[in-house]
């Protein structure tokens, strides 16, 4: 009945009735099911592998490939205090280690393997820029690795616990949409980073928090920040979300309390090192914080790279100034799903809650890149179920805002294929998507029939881009005039993105309200 | 409504799909020899008149397979000019690496599996949904296909797609359709003509045996058709006094009875018991000479590679086929029955794989294919097909030996195992709902000794690619390949017998 999908089908047979085309998949239960599928989708992910990544054969600089590379060869030569300060053997100014101290010690983890099995790869400044077929394959496997063994298991969780009591099929469509999103194997496994890691720990982090298991989620979440910065993004919605369930206690001050010692033993177990003294903490905080580089870099679909097309944010004012507008701006933006969830927190606004909240970061905040659209992009991917549609369009344009990257890195032929292999799983035959159950009002702005005019223009053009983009030279006053283009017209659907799922997540609650009141009423 | 969407071959569009962005996925990956192979015979056909086809050596890779590839070649040379005018420049070409011709060969041969996809549409367009469903997934997304025509570089795919076409007109009783098409294939591929007894009974007995004079008419008209499809593609060489040369590009017989890695068949036992008693009799004081061939070093000449035991001469390989022909030849003419057609087609490739000349691993294929058709039919020769498709997948692993495609590999296998394992599961589990009665044998569950097997598989797996590297290092190299085609050898064997034995009951 509803969505499904996978490389396999059989289907139901015509004498029993009640048996969907993908029932073959899910009779055996949702983790053979998931199995299967992951199976799948490491298959192809090991064959993006095969991919260039970025910065393949550039020297000097290389790219993200050799920053990792890089971190490790630091890690496992220097010990834990060095790692993150200037000196002869560590050149700050080459890759420097910017992210905290958990991808330090994954770096470590992955360097000790590839000291192992190649150790020219990884050793001391000799190793910069390092492309042997051995150490591509090892850094390569080591994504996959991390991919399998964190992301995979913490999305069969996520999978376990929202799924408690779902039809089968509806299941394994939402496994798949989330285990071959092709943004997410675009960035790790082709353009090269870690980012399952962090997504890995935040998806355990929500599905703790959807089994009910706080403490978990504390500590899940907390090795997650430990991981990647970036996932701050996700932080106002866990934070007004256990807030909001700790207030509903008999005390709340205790709940508070036990979830604040979980999440600050986490924080001394990973940052230990750091903790001898305030100005190694310093130290490793100023890495984190590049505020030096700027408001937006590149071509970043948010308000402030978009806008500066009409205001010189950068020449208006100043860092300081543009750090505190930026941070109001965030605060602001994120602000009215933060208190939906302290004032009625629920399973289903959470969810909602993390995709407004990442996306709030995503707009508004300071120093945003194109890949941070994984982060509002996985929250998304957890409710493909409720918002098919949104969320296919979502996919859409978070693909095509980072299509300019994915170009510079070579990775046409994978992007455009794992757009036909979404679109293809999306609409998997047998099944075809059904509308959330719960209507939200009659009035949502989706039926406005501007809104499908706007959506259709939005795709015309986007598809007009694509080819422009990769056949048509800019004219040379403005080379980066149609990375622009695409920029706005993303920025755009974002924007009505990030309105509708607010509006979404308030109407909900307000449904849910009324509905007390009539079953109260009854 | 499940019914009406499974019952189009919607699904079956979409499977290919799904097939073919993870091909598109794969075009990077590693390629063999015959890629520049088939490369070298777009040059050669796109440069050369058709007199020079079979006698250019420009290359090694000279041009090895019936005409209606060099046709087919032909063919695709029409547009390879427009891609990249080097692809088909007979000197400047050689050796091409580029990505235009990396892209348009990888491309071309997922576009001629347009021709598989036509198979598998026509063949099963009559089977229930489920069982249409699930062959389609055995032999679209077949992981032996994938490897060896996605990743090593071949046609298979394109070529037994007009081997199920022709089994499906076989099937719907329209003999003569079916006839014409795999003299087709006899054309593209002459490696299928070991299926060639079992269609020569078959259609003499199921078309031309019907009294006197219809059996007359009906015996020209076939004869008439390969006739003409033969003179088709032969006819040219024969008009420029080159069939000799043709032929003996053909069938190379100087190649010897194994190729370098041993296909897992019946001659890796004869080796190795020759082996085994010349070093037993070498133990008991016996002067054994040591041949001047030897397998293990990959050259395999004319002389004797054979210490104690006969010389093996095409001419043997040749009588054995038959005579393991034989007892399906006798069933096929005694009860000619178009349901049947698939199974004895698999049967014959498997006795062509199993004693043949110079057999590659690669030809495991011809039967895998045809047998995925057969597994649906019951429960039997679904165990059957679960058990021999992993093996013979698993025997094409050393096509692949650069360690970055061994996830691609070793996923693909385990992908299929699991998808068959399901379905076949799903198939089997819905019959015994339908008949409650008699339940207790119709599910689906692999048997003690198969499992065994199976895993030994991984033992194998594990031994050869871990183990011995790193206890014996580069000392015995040919160690793990001979280990792996003997092991393989012994499942491929095990579905010989049984499919030989499910064929006389």
């Amino acid at each position: 009945m509803p969505p499904k999908r996978k490389p396999v089908n059989l289907s139901g047979d015509g004498t029993a009735p009640p048996i969907d085309t993908w029932w073959w998949l899910t009779h055996k239960g949702t983790t053979t099911s998931f199995l299967c599928i992951s199976l799948f989708a490491l298959l192809i992910r090991s064959a993006v592998s095969m991919f260039p990544y970025s910065g393949a054969g550039t020297p000097p600089k290389f790219g993200d490939f050799e920053a990792q590379r890089h971190w490790m060869e630091i890690t496992t030569n220097l010990p834990p205090i060095d790692w993150y300060r200037n000196g002869t053997h560590n050149d700050l100014a080459y890759w420097g280690l910017d992210y905290p101290p958990l991808t330090a010690y994954q770096s470590y983890i992955h360097g000790i393997l590839l000291r192992t099995f190649d150790p020219d790869s990884v050793s001391l400044l000799t190793s910069r820029g390092h492309e042997s077929y051995h150490g591509k394959l090892l850094m390569r496997w080591t994504v996959f690795s991390s991919d399998a063994l964190i992301f995979f298991p913490a999305a069969l969780f996520f999978v376990l616990v929202y799924h408690r009591n779902r039809a089968k099929s509806e299941v394994a469509w939402h496994i798949a949409m989330i285990l071959l999103n092709p943004c997410l194997i675009l960035i790790d496994h082709g353009h090269f980073q870690y980012n399952c890691i962090s997504l890995g720990l935040t998806v355990g982090a929500i599905a703790a928090v959807l089994c009910g298991s706080e403490v978990l989620t504390c500590v899940f979440f907390t090795l997650a920040l430990s991981h990647k910065q970036m996932s701050a993004y996700f932080a106002p919605a866990f934070f007004s979300h256990l807030l909001g369930k700790c207030l509903r206690r008999k005390n709340p001050v205790l709940s508070v309390l036990k979830l604040g010692i979980a999440v600050i033993v986490t924080f001394v177990v990973v940052w230990w090192p750091y903790l001898h003294s305030v100005d190694d903490l310093l130290m490793v905080l100023s890495r984190l914080a590049p505020f030096e580089r700027g408001i937006y870099e590149d071509y970043v679909a948010n308000f402030w790279c978009t806008t500066s097309i009409l205001i010189k944010w950068k020449k208006l004012f100043t860092t300081p100034s543009l750090k505190s507008m930026s941070l109001a701006a965030t605060v602001l933006a994120s602000l009215p799903s933060m208190v939906q969830q302290i004032l009625s927190p629920s399973n289903e606004g959470f969810l909602y809650g993390l995709l407004n909240s990442s996306m709030a970061f995503y707009l508004f905040s300071f120093q945003v890149h194109e890949k941070s659209i994984l982060m509002p992009f996985l929250a998304a991917t957890l409710l493909a179920l409720k918002i098919p549609d949104h969320f296919n369009h979502l996919t859409y344009y978070a693909l095509f805002s980072m299509f300019p990257l994915l170009c510079r890195d070579k990775l046409l032929l994978p992007y455009l294929t794992l757009h036909f292999l979404f679109t293809l799983i999306y609409h998997s035959p047998g099944t075809h998507i059904t509308l959330p159950k719960t209507k939200t009002s009659s009035f949502s702005f989706t039926s406005f029939p501007g809104y499908v005019f706007l959506l259709r223009t939005h795709f015309f053009i986007s598809v007009l881009l694509h080819v422009v983009y990769l056949t048509i030279q800019p004219p040379s006053k403005y080379p980066f005039l149609f990375e622009a283009l695409i920029m706005i017209l993303c920025f755009s659907y974002f924007v009505m993105f990030a309105i509708y799922t607010n509006y979404t997540q308030w109407n909900f609650s307000s449904h849910f309200r009324s509905a007390d009141k009539e079953k109260k009423q009854i | 409504m499940d019914h009406r969407n499974n019952g189009d071959g919607r699904l079956l569009l979409w499977l290919f799909a799904v097939a073919t962005s993870v091909k598109l996925l794969l075009i990077p990956s590693y390629r063999s020899t015959d890629f520049e192979v088939h490369r070298n015979w777009l040059a050669i056909t796109h440069s050369l008149p058709l007199s020079q086809w079979y006698l250019d050596e420009t290359s090694q890779w000279t041009l090895d397979y019936p005409p209606f590839f060099a046709y087919f070649e032909r063919f695709l040379s029409f547009f390879a000019p427009l891609v990249d005018p080097k692809i088909t420049d007979l000197h400047s070409g050689l050796g091409y690496a580029a990505d235009s011709v990396v892209y348009f060969q990888r491309i071309t041969a997922m576009a001629s599996d347009l021709c598989l996809l036509l198979g598998v549409l026509r063949l099963t367009r009559k089977a229930e949904p489920l069982s249409r469903n699930l062959i389609c997934v055995l032999v679209v997304l077949s992981p032996g296909l994938l490897i060896v025509d996605h990743v090593h570089f071949q046609y298979n795919g394109f070529l037994l797609g007009w081997l199920l076409l022709s089994v499906s007109f076989l099937q719907d009783g329209r003999d003569l359709v079916g006839g014409f098409l795999f003299a087709v294939v006899l054309c593209f591929k002459h490696l299928f003509a070991v299926a060639a007894p079992v269609y020569f009974v078959y259609l003499l007995r199921h078309y031309c045996w019907s009294g006197l004079a219809t059996g007359l008419r009906r015996l020209l008209t076939l004869g008439a058709v390969v006739v003409a499809v033969f003179a088709a593609a032969f006819g040219p060489f024969i008009y420029n006094g080159q069939i000799q040369q043709v032929i003996s590009r053909m069938f190379p017989f100087g190649r010897g009875l194994c190729h370098a890695y041993w296909a897992p068949n019946f001659w890796v036992f004869y080796i190795i018991l020759d082996k085994g008693l010349a070093f037993s009799l070498r133990k008991l004081g016996v002067d054994v000479q040591v041949p001047s061939a030897s397998f293990t070093g990959g050259l395999v000449g004319d002389s004797s590679p054979f210490a104690v035991l006969p010389q093996i001469t095409p001419l043997t390989t040749f009588v054995m086929v038959l005579l393991a022909l034989t007892p399906c030849l006798i069933k096929a003419w005694r009860k000619p029955q178009p349901g049947l057609v698939a199974r004895w087609i698999a049967y014959a490739y498997t006795c062509g794989f199993l004693f043949g000349w110079h057999v590659h691993e690669k030809a495991s294929l011809h039967f895998t294919i045809p047998l995925a058709i057969v597994a649906v039919q019951s429960l039997e020769d679904a165990k059957h097909y679960f058990l021999v498709s992993i093996v013979s997948c698993y025997s094409l692993f050393p096509l692949l030996y650069e360690p970055r495609e061994y996830p691609i590999k070793v996923l693909l296998l385990l992908l299929h195992s699991m998808v068959m394992w399901l379905g076949f599961s799903a198939q089997y589990a819905l019959k015994e709902k339908k008949e409650d009665g008699e339940s207790k044998k119709s599910k689906f569950e692999i048997g003690c000794i198969e499992k065994s097997y199976l895993m030994g598989l991984v033992i194998v797996e594990i031994v050869s690619q871990f183990l011995h590297p790193y206890f014996l290092g580069d000392r015995f190299a040919f160690m793990p390949l001979m280990l792996i085609s003997t092991y393989c050898a012994v499942g491929i064997m095990y579905s010989w017998v049984w499919q030989l034995k499910r064929i006389l009951t």
